[in-house]
């Protein structure tokens, strides 16, 4: 059975949107993808969401009566194992058609409980003690050792940066627009060094949503999902095994490159996760798109950037175009626009696009191989 | 006992052993007595082997600089503190914890990687956190 992604949309709005709850911003994204399906809710049997208000609230929100639900909850990777989770279920019988969304007013924080790490938690003994204040000061915390073991400059982790608002700058979406150079970056506000400010993902309101089931049921031309996998490692980034790379990314790259059958040279079009400017880093080593310390250039060369040989992060990331803090919604939205040939700086000739998704920091981790092709 | 600005850690069942070292002054680790390797942080089996048969010990207190970031955005508590290094510090016995360094002014500089270091204690409420410095001794 060809699993396929046959609806995808974002809220109407990215951005500061202190009007809308978080529960809004789901139910927006949802409509908008049920609208973009050509199906309704009465089409819809199973569903998947992360965080508040979570899947029971959303399908009854909705109106939807499930027979399926899947509330994953891994970070921001939690959509790519949505649709894996979702392929799994629908080939095994268990419901047809499922909607996945994502709603967060990560920036206005309305009807947007912060989750409470307790002082007895992994994390509230034995990293909390120590000044974190959020992914900034965790997520970030590889990047030296990596720098020191490959030999990244500071300029080729700010070109990362600058490589991205490239696409931004084409995309009217996007938060940010303006171009920028690796002196402004370096002169950007130190966060957390070696992360300058604009190193780090942007903190938006947004949501989006999608609609997986078969081929057959699909009423548009179908992005379809030609491999996935997932994995996970340590919960806490203190304990990750080696600093400078991730297992999760490597295991997840693996197995969905093996379901799918298809080498490097097959991707015309890549999304990494991009919380932070060396994640995208990692994940094209982790990939296997380059060696083990050749991203950084790799990046600087521009091969990455548009008219490169593997667009990244096309739609700016979350570096420049938008970051709730759950961002892997995002990116698949970007591949599924660059495989309709329907993104605001659109790549020619999209037939492959990869996806690879960050949980948490460094977490946990899941990869789509999609294609606008049957397998 | 003083209350802390800074967050106290609360010991569970399983870290207590850890806690309690950490109050007498010394650095207590797991470690496996089949596969003969330290680990953290504390789990009731041997994350490698599997097995159960583990031992809590008390490690040298001497590490090495693993990674870190300076951070300039203090978090509660810490506002007094400038900005401060949020490590990971690789201890001799192989295993690596989060932790801050101290007794040195906090630059690039002054903190390169595979630096030695050794242990100390700062009290926080009823807990003591162990931070690491110079292995040389404080420099400021």
């Amino acid at each position: 059975m060809n699993i396929v992604i046959a609806g995808a949309a974002e809220t109407d709005e990215l951005g500061k949107l202190p009007h809308m709850s978080t529960a809004q911003l789901h139910l927006q994204a949802a409509r908008n993808a049920l609208a973009d399906a050509g199906m309704t809710k009465d089409d819809i049997d199973g569903v998947a969401t992360v965080g508040v208000p979570g899947p029971i609230q959303i399908a009854h929100a909705l109106g939807i009566a499930p027979a399926w639900l899947d509330g994953t909850g891994v970070g921001g990777s939690s959509f790519l194992f949505h649709v894996r989770h979702a392929a799994a279920a629908i080939r095994a019988g268990l419901c047809t058609t499922v909607l996945i969304t994502h709603g967060e007013s990560g920036r206005s924080r309305v009807g947007a409980p912060r989750p409470a790490l307790g002082p007895d938690s992994l994390i509230g003994q034995f990293e909390m003690p120590y000044g974190v204040l959020g992914p900034p000061t965790m997520f970030t915390l590889t990047a030296l050792r990596y720098m020191k073991e490959t030999g990244l400059t500071h300029e080729q982790l700010a070109e990362v940066a600058v490589a991205q608002r490239r696409w931004a700058h084409r995309n009217p979406r996007a938060m940010f627009q303006d171009l920028i150079t690796v002196e402004d970056v370096l002169a950007s506000r130190m966060v957390a060094y070696p992360f300058h400010l604009l190193e780090c993902c942007l903190v938006t309101d947004g949501g989006g949503a999608l609609i997986v089931t078969s081929e057959e049921r699909a009423r548009r031309s179908p992005v379809h999902l030609l491999g996935s996998g997932e994995s996970a490692e340590s919960p806490i980034i203190s304990q990750m095994e080696d600093f400078t790379t991730s297992a999760a990314f490597r295991r997840s790259g693996e197995a969905a490159f093996a379901e799918a059958g298809i080498a490097h040279d097959d991707v015309d079009h890549l999304m990494i996760y991009d919380a932070f400017a060396h994640v995208p880093i990692y994940g094209l080593e982790d990939l296997g798109f380059v060696k083990r310390g050749e991203a950084g250039p790799f990046i600087a060369e521009g091969h990455t950037s548009p008219g490169g040989r593997l667009p990244l992060n096309t739609n700016g990331g979350g570096l420049s175009y938008t970051h709730t803090g759950m961002y892997g919604m995002f990116a698949i939205q970007e591949s599924v626009r660059q495989l309709r040939g329907e993104a605001a700086a659109q790549v020619p000739d999209v037939e492959i696009s990869v996806v690879l998704g960050n949980g948490g920091m460094f977490a946990s981790a899941a990869t789509l191989v999609l294609s606008n092709h049957r397998p | 006992m003083t209350a802390s600005p800074k967050p106290v850690p609360k010991p569970t069942p399983e870290t207590q052993p850890f806690w309690d070292g950490t109050a007498e002054g010394v650095l207590r680790i797991q470690r496996c007595r089949a596969c003969a390797r330290h680990y953290f942080y504390p789990r009731p089996a041997c994350p490698r082997c599997g097995s159960d048969d583990v031992a809590w010990v008390t490690a040298s207190g001497r590490a090495t600089l693993y990674s870190y970031v300076i951070n300039h955005r203090p978090a509660p508590g810490f506002e007094q503190d400038g900005p401060y290094a949020i490590a990971v510090v690789e201890l001799e016995e192989g295993v690596r914890m989060m932790t801050n360094i101290v007794g040195v002014e906090i630059t690039p500089e002054n903190l390169p990687l595979d630096m030695e270091l050794r242990v100390v204690f700062e009290q926080r409420g009823d807990v003591r956190v162990p931070l690491f410095e110079p292995a040389g001794g404080p420099t400021r």
